[in-house]
C-alpha cells in the first residue's frame, strides 16, 4: 500500500512536471520552423502516413541537397492528431509559439475548422491544398488560409464538366442521374452545394448517399445505388471507407468504371487491396504520380539513398506521398519569397510567410527547375486568389497501376465566383468581420 | 498531528453541516482557491492554459455531471458525448439567433437543452438495468451524431455542418486572452462543483444513492424510482451540456459533430471510474488524471526513448501512448478499484493518526 | 419486390456477420460474468495477425500454396490469441474478481486500448488483406421471376454459413463435452462451480480462449470482406445492438437478434432513411434494441433479472 502510494504520487508528479518542461524557451529563431501534423494511427492512417512522409522527405531533401532555403536550415517536427479535431488543436498549440515557425498543414479538415478561428489572432497561415474550407479561395475574406490548388468545390465542378464531357456536352447530361456517395462529415458534405448548383443547370438527378464515418459496414449504401441504378456515382471518402466502397460496389455488381472518386479517393491505398475489383475505377489526380520526376529522383539520391527516408522506399511516388512531397515545396516556396522581400537569409514570421503565399508565382519555367516537370500545373496566387491554380485531371485504375484518362480540365470560375464571394459574405457578416482592405495586400 | 478535529467543537448545526467541518480542511480549500486564481495566472504559459488548464477544467465539469449519473445514482451511461453535443449545439442556436445574447445565459440554455434530451433518453432507464441501460445510453451517442450532421436547422444552415463561434463576452468583458477563458470555466467548475456538492448531500442525493445501492429496498421506502432517476440524469444531463458547450465555445472554437463522438463518452466514463464513482473530487482527479496522461506521454516517451538511444516515431508514440493508456487504467483497477478519491480518503485517515501508525 | 428481397437477404446475412461478433461476447458474459468492450479489439487483433501472418509465411517458409498459408497463418494467430487470453486472465482477471461491472467494463476497455496499440505497433496501420479465397462477385437468382433477378452476395453467405457451423460447434461443445458441462455451471453460479471442485481461473481461460478463436473466425471473415485496418475495431459497436436484444446470456439469441438487427437496419436505411436524408442504420440498431428491451428488459433470451431485497 505504501509503495503503491510512493509509486502513485511520484508518477503524477512526474507527469506534471514533463509537461511543464514542454512549455517551450523563447530564443532567437535560427531555423525555420515546420511543424507537421499528421495521422499515422487510427482508420485513416493508410492515406495519412504517405501524406506525412512526403512532406517530411522534402524538407529533408531541401536540407540535404540545397542547405536550407538560401542558407537557413529547416526544422521540423510531427505531432499525432489522429484526424481527431481536439488533438489537432492542442498539437497546434504546442507548436505555434515554437521560434521560426512558418504554416501550418493540419490534413483534416475538422481541424481546419477549428484553426482557421485561431490563426488570424496567432498570425501564423494555414495551408490546405485541395481540402477544408471552399470559401476560403477568397483571399480578401480570408487572409490566413490557402486552399492552394483546388478545394472540393472545383474538384467537383470539375467532375461534373468531365462527365458532359463524357456524355457529349454538359445539356447531355439531363435526364441523368448522378449518385453522390459521401463521407457524413463537413469533408464528405462541402461539394453537395455546388452539386446542386450544377445539377440545377444541366437537369440532372442528384441523389446523395450518406456513410457514417469510418465507412466501415457500407452495404445498405450500396443496396440503395442498386435500387436506383444511377449513371455515375461520386465517391467522396477518406480513409478506409474508400477501399470498402469499391469492395461493397464489386459485391453489388455496379460497374466500377462508373464511378468517379474525388482526389482523396484515388490513391493506391484505396485501391490496391481490391486489386482486379477496382479495375476501371476513375477518379481525380490533382497531381502525377510515378518516380520519373526529377524531384522524385533527387529524393530517392539525397534522402533515402542516405537512409534518412522517412518512410518505405516503395511508398516514394505513390499519389498522396508526390501531394505531400508538393505541399512540402508550396511552403518552402512561400518561406522563400518572403525572403525575397523580407531579407534572404533570415527567418521568417508567420505573417512574412503568409505574404509569400500569396505572392507565390510558381511558373512552368520554375516547376521545371525544382524538378517538379510534369507533376503539377503552374500556380500563382494574389491577395484576392488564395488557391492559385484549379486544374485537375482524371485518372484510372487498370488493375495494377494509374493511367490518365483525361486533360486538365479548369473549374469553371463562372459558377464558382458567385458561390465562393456568397459563401464569404456570410462568413464574414456572422463573425462581424469585414473584407480586407485593397492596401492591406501590399503588407 | 497537524489534521484531526480535536478541539474544533461545533455550537450550532448549520456549523456541524457545513461542507469542510475540519478547520484544516477550509484553510487548504481557501489557499487552493487563491491559488487557482491569483497565483496559476501569473504563472502559467499560454500553451499551459490552452492545451492544459483549460481542457481540464472543463472536463472536470463534464466528469462531474457523469459522476453524478453513474457514481451517486449508478445509472450506467456512456451516451455523455451526445449530452455535451447537445449542451454545444443549443448553446450554439441560442447564441447565434437572439443577436446580443451574452455567453453565460447562451451555455445555461444549452445546458437546459441537454437536460431535455437527457431526460428524454432517460427515460429508458426505468425499464432497463445495468449493462443493458448502458448499451441502450448508445443509442443517445449514435442518434446526435446523426441528428447534427442531418438536421440542418441546428447548425445553423451551415453547408458543410462545422459551425464556429466568435467574439465571446461575459458582463462587457470580452473572453478572447487564455487567462480570461481559464477564468470564466474556473469560475463556472466552482460555481457548479459547489451546488453538486450540496445537491448530493441534501435529500435528493441520498435518493439517488438510495437508487444505486438496491433500488428496489429504495422503492419499498417510498422512494419514487421514476423522479429519483430522471431527476440524477436531468442534473447530470445539464452540467455535461453546459460542459459541452464551454467545451466548443472556449476550447475549440470550431467545431463538428464528430468533436462529441463516442470517444469522449468513453473517456468521461474512464474518468469518473479513475478518479472514483461517488465522489465530487473524484471527477477533478480522474480529469487530470485523462487529460494531463496523453500529452505527458507524448512529452516523455520521445525524451525517454532518446535516453536509451531509440528513435521513436511519432506512430510509435501514439502506439505506445494507446498501450500505456490501456494498461495503466487496468493497473489502476486492480490496485485501486474505487479510484483516486479513495486513496485521497485513505491518506486523509493516515493523516489523522500521523505520526502513530494506528 | 425483388428489391425488397434483396434488402431482406442482404439484412439477413448482414445480421449474421454482426453475430459472429456477438457470439465473442456472448461466451464471456455468460461464463464470467466480464461485459468485454475489447472484443472489438480482439476481433481488429485476430484479423492484424492472420493477414500479417499469411503475407509473412511465404516470405518466412517460401510457401507456395495460399490455402496452405492460410491455414497456417491462422494455426499462428489462433495462438497469438491464445496468449492474449492467457495474459488477460493471468494479469487482469485474476486480480478484478468480484468488482462491480462497471468497474469490469472499464478494465477490458483499459484492455480494448492496449490491444488496439498493441496492434498497430506490431503489424502496422495500413490496410491488410486477408485472402481466404471468397468469392468476390455477386450472384443473381430468381432470374425467371424478377428481372434482373435478385441479388445474393455469396460472400456474405459463406459468411453466414460460416457462422452457422461455428454456433453448431459451439453448441456441441457446451451440450456434450465436460468442459461445455463445467462452463454452464461455472456461468450458472460461481460459488457452486467451485465448491464441486470446478478450477475457475482454468475455465475463464478456456472462456476466454473460445472467444477469442470466435474474434479470429469473426475477423478473419470481416476482413476478407473489408480488408483489415484499425478501422474494424468498431464492428464491436455495432454487434452491440445484437447482444442486447438477444440477451447477454444468450447464444441462440445472439443469432436471432443478429438476424432481427441486420434486417432493421437494413430495412430502415433503405427505406425510411430517404425521407430523413440516409445515415440512420447505427442509431436505428440501437433504439430498435432499446424497443425491445422496454418490452423484455432482460433481452429476447436473455436471463431474467431477479432483484432481491
Amino acid at each position: 500500500m505504501k509503495i503503491r502510494d510512493l509509486i502513485l504520487a511520484v508518477a503524477a508528479v512526474a507527469a506534471a512536471a514533463s509537461s511543464l518542461i514542454a512549455t517551450p524557451v523563447q530564443a532567437q529563431a535560427k531555423e525555420q520552423f515546420f511543424p507537421l501534423l499528421s495521422y499515422r494511427t487510427g482508420p485513416y492512417a493508410p492515406n495519412g502516413i504517405p501524406w506525412a512522409n512526403g512532406k517530411q522527405d522534402y524538407l529533408k531533401l531541401i536540407n540535404a541537397r540545397d542547405g536550407g532555403i538560401n542558407g537557413v536550415k529547416l526544422t521540423y517536427e510531427e505531432c499525432e492528431t489522429g484526424y481527431a479535431t481536439d488533438r489537432g488543436v492542442e498539437c497546434y498549440e504546442r507548436l505555434k509559439s515554437r521560434p521560426g515557425v512558418a504554416l501550418f498543414d493540419p490534413q483534416a479538415t475538422g481541424i481546419t475548422f477549428a484553426l482557421t478561428e485561431k490563426v488570424p489572432t496567432d498570425k501564423v497561415p494555414l495551408i490546405t491544398l485541395g481540402y477544408g474550407l471552399s470559401i476560403a479561395q477568397d483571399g480578401l475574406a480570408f487572409k490566413w488560409n490557402f486552399p492552394l490548388m483546388g478545394s472540393y468545390w472545383t474538384g467537383a465542378d470539375i467532375l461534373v464538366q468531365h462527365l458532359g464531357k463524357k456524355e457529349g456536352g454538359l445539356d447531355k447530361l439531363k435526364g441523368k442521374k448522378i449518385a453522390l456517395v459521401y463521407h457524413d462529415s463537413p469533408f464528405g458534405k462541402e461539394p453537395i452545394p455546388l452539386l446542386q448548383e450544377r445539377a440545377k443547370m444541366h437537369g440532372f438527378e442528384l441523389q446523395l448517399i450518406p456513410v457514417t464515418a469510418p465507412g466501415v459496414e457500407q452495404k445498405s449504401a450500396w443496396l440503395q445505388v442498386r435500387q436506383s441504378r444511377p449513371d455515375y456515382v461520386m465517391l467522396w471518402g477518406w480513409g478506409v471507407m474508400n477501399s470498402t466502397a469499391l469492395k461493397e460496389a464489386q459485391a453489388t455488381g455496379y460497374p466500377r468504371d462508373k464511378m468517379y472518386g474525388v482526389w482523396w479517393a484515388g490513391a493506391e491505398p484505396d485501391v490496391k487491396d481490391v486489386g482486379e475489383g477496382a479495375k476501371g475505377y476513375n477518379a481525380l489526380a490533382l497531381n502525377t504520380s510515378g518516380t520519373q520526376p526529377k524531384v522524385i529522383q533527387d529524393i530517392l539520391k539525397n534522402v533515402h539513398g542516405k537512409s534518412q527516408g522517412t518512410g518505405p522506399k516503395d511508398e516514394v511516388g505513390q499519389v498522396l506521398y508526390t501531394r505531400g512531397v508538393i505541399i512540402g515545396m508550396l511552403g518552402v516556396e512561400a518561406v522563400r519569397r518572403a525572403q525575397e522581400r523580407f531579407g534572404k537569409g533570415k527567418v521568417m514570421t508567420g505573417e512574412q510567410v503568409r505574404w509569400g503565399l500569396e505572392n507565390l508565382n510558381l511558373d512552368q519555367k520554375r516547376l521545371d527547375a525544382m524538378g517538379f516537370t510534369g507533376i503539377m500545373q503552374p500556380l500563382s496566387t494574389s491577395c484576392a486568389d488564395h488557391m492559385g491554380s484549379t486544374a485537375a485531371r482524371v485518372q484510372t485504375w487498370d488493375g495494377s497501376k494509374w493511367s490518365f484518362t483525361s486533360d486538365f480540365i479548369q473549374a469553371d470560375e463562372q459558377i464558382l465566383k458567385p458561390m465562393v464571394k456568397a459563401g464569404a459574405d456570410k462568413y464574414l457578416a456572422d463573425k462581424k468581420m469585414s473584407r480586407r482592405a485593397p492596401a492591406d495586400c501590399q503588407s | 498531528m497537524f489534521y484531526r478535529e480535536n478541539g474544533q467543537f461545533k455550537t450550532s448545526y448549520r456549523a456541524d453541516q457545513q461542507i469542510l467541518p475540519i478547520r484544516q480542511d477550509r484553510v487548504v480549500m481557501a489557499l487552493l482557491l487563491v491559488f487557482a486564481f491569483a497565483v496559476v495566472p501569473m504563472l502559467a504559459s499560454d500553451y499551459f492554459f490552452r492545451a492544459i488548464l483549460i481542457p481540464f477544467l472543463i472536463m472536470s465539469l463534464a466528469a462531474l455531471g457523469v459522476n453524478i449519473l453513474v457514481g451517486y445514482c449508478g445509472q450506467i451511461s456512456l451516451g455523455s458525448g451526445a449530452f455535451m453535443a447537445v449542451g454545444a449545439y443549443g448553446a450554439y442556436n441560442f447564441f447565434v439567433r437572439i443577436p446580443g445574447l451574452p455567453l453565460i445565459p447562451a451555455l445555461v440554455l444549452g445546458g437546459l437543452c441537454a437536460t431535455v434530451f437527457g431526460i428524454l433518453f432517460g427515460l429508458p432507464s426505468l425499464r432497463v438495468k445495468g449493462l443493458y441501460l448502458a448499451v441502450a445510453t448508445l443509442a443517445a451517442q449514435f442518434f446526435s451524431d446523426w441528428m447534427f450532421l442531418r438536421i440542418k436547422w441546428l447548425t445553423h444552415d451551415s453547408p458543410s455542418g462545422s459551425v464556429s463561434v466568435s467574439e465571446l463576452q461575459v458582463l462587457g468583458l470580452p473572453i478572447d486572452s487564455a487567462q480570461s477563458k481559464y477564468w470564466l470555466c474556473l469560475s463556472l467548475l466552482v460555481v457548479i462543483a459547489l451546488l453538486a456538492k450540496n445537491l448530493v448531500r441534501s435529500a435528493v442525493g441520498r435518493e439517488w444513492m438510495a437508487i444505486r445501492d438496491m433500488d428496489v429496498a429504495a422503492a419499498v421506502i417510498g422512494i419514487r424510482p421514476m423522479y429519483a432517476k430522471l431527476s440524477a440524469f436531468a442534473v447530470s444531463s445539464f452540467i455535461v451540456g453546459v460542459a459541452g458547450g464551454l467545451w466548443a465555445f472556449i476550447y475549440l472554437g470550431a467545431w463538428e459533430p464528430a468533436a462529441f463522438s463516442v470517444d469522449i463518452s468513453f473517456r468521461l466514463l474512464f474518468m469518473v471510474i479513475i478518479g472514483g464513482l461517488g465522489s465530487i473530487l473524484g471527477g477533478f482527479l480522474g480529469a487530470a488524471f485523462i487529460t494531463l496522461l496523453p500529452i505527458a506521454l507524448s512529452q516523455a516517451l520521445p525524451a525517454l526513448a532518446g535516453l536509451v538511444g531509440f528513435d521513436i516515431s511519432t506512430a510509435g508514440v501514439s502506439h505506445a501512448e494507446l498501450m500505456i493508456f490501456g494498461a495503466l487504467i487496468v493497473w489502476f483497477l486492480i490496485v485501486e478499484p474505487h479510484g483516486l478519491a479513495k486513496l485521497w480518503s485513505i491518506a486523509k485517515q493516515k493523516l489523522r493518526l500521523w505520526p502513530f501508525p494506528h | 419486390m425483388a428489391f425488397f428481397l434483396e434488402t431482406l437477404l442482404g439484412g439477413l446475412m448482414a445480421g449474421m456477420l454482426y453475430s459472429l461478433v456477438a457470439l465473442g461476447f456472448v461466451l464471456i458474459f455468460k461464463a464470467s460474468g466480464v461485459f468485454n468492450f475489447a472484443q472489438g479489439a480482439m476481433v481488429l487483433f485476430g484479423a492484424l495477425s492472420m493477414a500479417r501472418f499469411s503475407e509473412w509465411i511465404p516470405l518466412w517458409t517460401g510457401v507456395d500454396s495460399l490455402w496452405l498459408a492460410n491455414v497456417l497463418a491462422f494455426v499462428m494467430a489462433a495462438v497469438v490469441m491464445f496468449m492474449v487470453a492467457w495474459a488477460v486472465e493471468y494479469l487482469v482477471l485474476r486480480h478484478l474478481v468480484n468488482q462491480e461491472g462497471a468497474t469490469l467494463l472499464m478494465a477490458t476497455l483499459g484492455i480494448a486500448y492496449f490491444l488496439e496499440g498493441l496492434g498497430q505497433a506490431l503489424f502496422g496501420s495500413s490496410i491488410y488483406k486477408i485472402d481466404i479465397g471468397m468469392p468476390k462477385d455477386p450472384v443473381f437468382i430468381l432470374e425467371n421471376l424478377f428481372p434482373g433477378g435478385v441479388l445474393v452476395n455469396k460472400e456474405d453467405l459463406y459468411a453466414a454459413l460460416i457462422a452457422a457451423a461455428m454456433v453448431t460447434l459451439l453448441s456441441l461443445f457446451f451440450q456434450k463435452t465436460a468442459t461445455g458441462r463445467a462452463l454452464r455451471a461455472v456461468a450458472d453460479d460461481h460459488q457452486a462451480a467451485q465448491s464441486i471442485g470446478i478450477p475457475l481461473n482454468r475455465i475463464w481461460m478456456i472462456v476466454w480462449c473460445v472467444a477469442g478463436v470466435v474474434a479470429l473466425v469473426a475477423g478473419m471473415i470481416w476482413g476478407s470482406k473489408l480488408g483489415v485496418q484499425f478501422s474494424l475495431a468498431t464492428v464491436a459497436l455495432r454487434a452491440l445492438p445484437v447482444v442486447i436484444l438477444g440477451g447477454l446470456t444468450s447464444v441462440p439469441g445472439a443469432i436471432i437478434g443478429g438476424l432481427i438487427i441486420g434486417v432493421g437496419e437494413k430495412l430502415s436505411e433503405v427505406y425510411l432513411g430517404g425521407f430523413v436524408g440516409g445515415g440512420i442504420e447505427i442509431w436505428f440498431a440501437y433504439v430498435l434494441a432499446l424497443g425491445f428491451l422496454l418490452i423484455r428488459p432482460q433481452g429476447l433470451f436473455g436471463e431474467k433479472i431477479i432483484d432481491r431485497v
